[in-house]
């Protein structure tokens, strides 16, 4: 889900960067783990969250310069790189009950439209897969940053955790992951 | 009928006690399984019902021990020995102190765990923690006071049966029967009859019994 989210974040920061700069924007980046944050939370009953971030995913974007509508994401996360600050919620997490990383490697986003919503924003579509499910997604996605071949988006949006047969726990914590990315590439 | 009286339990004390009886073993069952599970959702979902009706058995027992402060106790049988009188009475208070102490123990575990996982009691009611600082050492603390207390529970609620099978069909005073039915609880002199109204037992097979 994570990847997803990164992948449409890349995607919506597209069409805003082409409203102020499209020529530039225009080409092929490559995400940049180190300079990017996949972090969600699940709201939990009576308050607060249950929060975490995967550390390890990969992904490309590519900007079509000329019409935005076509540029694409595709982003892939690794399950098994998930942190909470708690062992056994992590290794819950990871088990047959929530990701099941034993037997499912990744979560897999490929972008198939892009929306522009405003100079700065726009919302990107396409299929999540998770465990073998898929379901189609949206993330909305704001460029943040966009310089000398760099650039960075923020991209936030919300999951159902039931699509892809991970809602155990429902409702004592919500079927609703929240998605808030920080996503950094380079042109490559 | 309803109330207790100094020959039998009433109906609220009789159906009181089954039922904390079945929620106390069901639980001590679910607990012991839930944390052996290997399907981790399966151990999720169970855990949180074993909150549930953790929460639900110290609702009654406190209820239950209201019940019995306000009300008369029915008496032991006259036959019974000094000695087994005291002992009935420290097995009493201690199962009592248990059923408290251990979904007590349990609520507690909930509160200081690290995990701060929500307890939505059967999926509808939101129950606060209780005000224990939340650490490591505390859970562990907890976790081990909550198992231990579940072992001694093992132990007390087999002895409190075997007693009871052994008034019921070793002794053959009643005692048991007057358990399950309120109107079938009047106390006989006779030592050679049970409790229960309209059951008889042979008094020479009463007395070889007593006598082995």
């Amino acid at each position: 889900m994570m990847a997803r989210l990164t992948g449409i974040g890349l995607l919506l920061a597209l069409p805003a960067v082409a409203a102020v700069s499209l020529g530039d924007a225009a080409g092929r980046y490559v995400i940049n783990e180190s300079g990017s944050t996949i972090a969600f939370a699940i709201p939990k009953a009576g308050g607060g969250a249950l929060t975490g971030t995967f550390g390890r995913f990969r992904g490309t974007i590519q900007i079509n310069g000329q019409n935005i509508a076509n540029s694409r994401v595709d982003i892939t996360i690794f399950p098994e790189s998930l942190r909470t600050g708690e062992s056994r919620t992590d290794a819950f997490l990871k088990s047959d009950a929530v990701f099941d990383t034993a037997h499912e490697k990744e979560i897999h986003f490929r972008s198939n439209a892009v929306k522009r919503t405003g100079d700065s924003t726009a919302v990107v579509s396409g299929p999540l897969t998770a465990r073998g499910r898929t379901g189609n997604e949206s993330f909305n996605v704001e460029l943040k940053d966009l310089a000398k071949g760099a650039i960075s988006f923020r991209v936030t949006g919300k999951v159902l955790r039931s699509r892809y047969g991970m809602d155990v726990g429902t409702p004592i914590y919500s079927n609703t992951v929240d998605f808030d990315m920080t996503l950094a590439a380079r042109r490559g | 009928m309803m109330r207790n009286s100094r020959q039998a339990y009433g109906l609220v004390a009789i159906v009181l006690h089954w039922l904390i009886a079945l929620l106390i073993i069901g639980q001590l069952v679910f607990g012991t399984l839930m944390v052996r599970l290997a399907d981790q959702r399966l151990a999720f979902e169970l855990i949180q019902w074993h909150k549930s009706f953790g929460l639900l058995t110290l609702a009654l027992v406190v209820i239950r021990l209201a019940w019995r402060l306000a009300g008369p106790l029915p008496s032991y049988p006259p036959t019974l020995p000094g000695w087994e009188v005291r002992s009935a009475r420290i097995m009493h208070r201690l199962l009592y102190g248990l059923m408290l102490a251990l979904p007590l123990s349990g609520w507690a575990l909930v509160s200081v765990s690290v995990l701060a996982i929500p307890t939505l009691a059967f999926y509808l009611v939101l129950v606060p923690n209780l005000p224990l600082g939340v650490s490591e050492g505390a859970e562990d603390f907890w976790s081990a006071a909550h198992r231990l207390l579940g072992y001694a529970m093992m132990v007390l609620v087999s002895v409190h049966v075997a007693a009871s099978l052994r008034h019921e069909f070793w002794l053959g005073n009643g005692l048991l029967w007057r358990m399950l039915a309120p109107r079938r609880s009047r106390f006989r002199e006779d030592p050679s009859r049970n409790f229960a109204e309209g059951r008889s037992v042979d008094a020479a097979q009463a007395q070889r019994r007593r006598t082995r």
